[in-house]
């Protein structure tokens, strides 16, 4: 057991992206799933006790280690990299997306009131957002999809972890 | 008028819509058309007049308002025998500011989360670098690519052409292959890509798709010098 356990944290520290339960357990050739996730939150449980620089998070359907959020500054620093700068424009756009996908330009562009060819750029070149083919409509649209990296970019376990527009409404009320 | 202006950018103008509802703490549903419009061609004239770039949705929302203004202000068609009430002719701009809103909403909430290599970090991701490649490029404008594919299409022999395909193939999937072998090569000339190709319908699909992949900036296409052979790359590194 405690065998396994370093494997498993082995794993999740050597991985580029965030390491799905499926990986595990296909690199670990264990049938016994059950297990691993045992493993994965005692794991969790101990970097979130261990209270150190970083820890254990579940994102974008995998598990992956990371610095914990008010230590941002120092690691600002240390990357000597600006924040990824999300305008206000590739905020909503990626909001339209991330809520209709698939989704076309002219939809979002009916939601947003503007032009959005430009975020919509932005977006596919930080490869937030993907195409995922064409609408079977006059002009054959290209319709745009999130990405694995969207969930990752914003710690996001899935899609229904977001939460729902209905929420969004009930709070303008 | 005495109202203070706001000269942020807005993001549009459902936006500032929005922005001039809740500045003058009017019911969404129940919008005064007539003072809103005001206040939003003014909002306009100063953008205007401040060399701001209005784009042309801001026209199209004005034209909106004042034609939901003017039919406002006819007064209601007499109603006959079991007809139905007169729509509101609010109704869909009030949809559409709501949509919006919750739209937005949602943004601010996203823009609000724990954000990788903003707030959280994970192991040891190199700052992009741009690695320039060492000769100098030129970037290919269409013109110079369509007239590369007309050379390529001259030099082929007139009974290469004449091959019919009966095989059914897209454009969706030539931008597929050609992106697969870019992300394999990274890299590759313009004239490679045709080197295999005889029929006609594909040679024009391959062109299509470089152009189409041009315009969605996923893919740059570059020349060392004039009339050089012509390199497509990568856009945006893995």
């Amino acid at each position: 057991m405690e065998d396994l356990r370093s494997i498993v944290e082995a794993l999740i520290f050597a991985s580029e992206a965030p390491l799905s339960l499926d990986k595990i357990v296909d690199i670990i050739g264990m049938t016994d799933r059950e297990a691993i996730v045992d493993i994965l939150k005692a794991l969790e449980e101990e970097y979130a006790n261990r209270n150190g620089g970083f820890h254990l998070s579940e994102v974008a359907g995998g598990y992956q280690f990371r610095t914990r959020a008010d230590m941002a500054s120092w690691l600002r620093k240390l990357k000597g990299i600006k924040p990824p700068g999300l305008s206000q424009a590739a905020l909503e756009t990626l909001a339209v997306v991330a809520y209709r996908q698939p989704v076309t330009r002219q939809e979002i562009e009916k939601v947003r009131g503007v032009d959005v060819s430009g975020a919509l750029r932005g977006l596919l070149e930080k490869k937030l957002l993907r195409m995922l083919g064409r609408k079977n409509v006059p002009g054959k649209p290209i319709i745009y999809g999130t990405t694995k990296r969207f969930l990752e970019v914003f710690n996001l376990k899935d899609l229904a972890e977001l939460p729902t527009l209905r929420e969004f409404q009930e709070l303008q009320e | 008028m005495s109202y203070a202006i706001k000269l942020d950018i807005f993001e549009g103008p459902l936006d500032l819509l929005l922005y001039l509802i809740k500045k003058n703490e009017v019911d969404i549903y129940n919008i005064p058309i007539a003072i809103i419009t005001e206040q939003y061609l003014n909002h306009m004239e100063i953008m205007r007049s401040m060399n701001l770039d209005l784009a042309g949705e801001y026209l199209v929302l004005a034209a909106t308002l004042l034609n939901i203004k003017s039919k406002m202000l006819l007064p209601p068609e007499e109603k006959e025998e079991g007809e139905e009430e007169q729509p509101d002719p609010r109704a869909e701009l009030v949809r559409q500011l709501l949509e919006y809103q919750t739209f937005k909403e949602a943004a601010f909430n996203l823009g609000q989360r724990t954000l990788l290599e903003r707030d959280v970090f994970k192991r040891g991701i190199v700052p992009e670098v741009k690695t320039e490649p060492e000769e100098e490029l030129i970037e290919v404008d269409l013109f110079q690519l369509v007239e590369a594919f007309r050379e390529i299409v001259s030099g082929l022999k007139d009974e290469d052409l004449m091959e019919i395909d009966t095989e059914k193939m897209s454009l969706s999937d030539r931008i597929h292959e050609i992106m697969e072998r870019l992300s394999v090569e990274k890299s590759m000339h313009f004239r490679d890509l045709l080197a295999d190709v005889h029929d006609r319908r594909m040679i024009i699909y391959t062109l299509l798709a470089i152009l189409e992949l041009m315009k969605m900036r996923i893919v740059k296409a570059y020349q060392t010098h004039a009339f050089g052979p012509i390199r497509i790359f990568l856009a945006v590194e893995e």
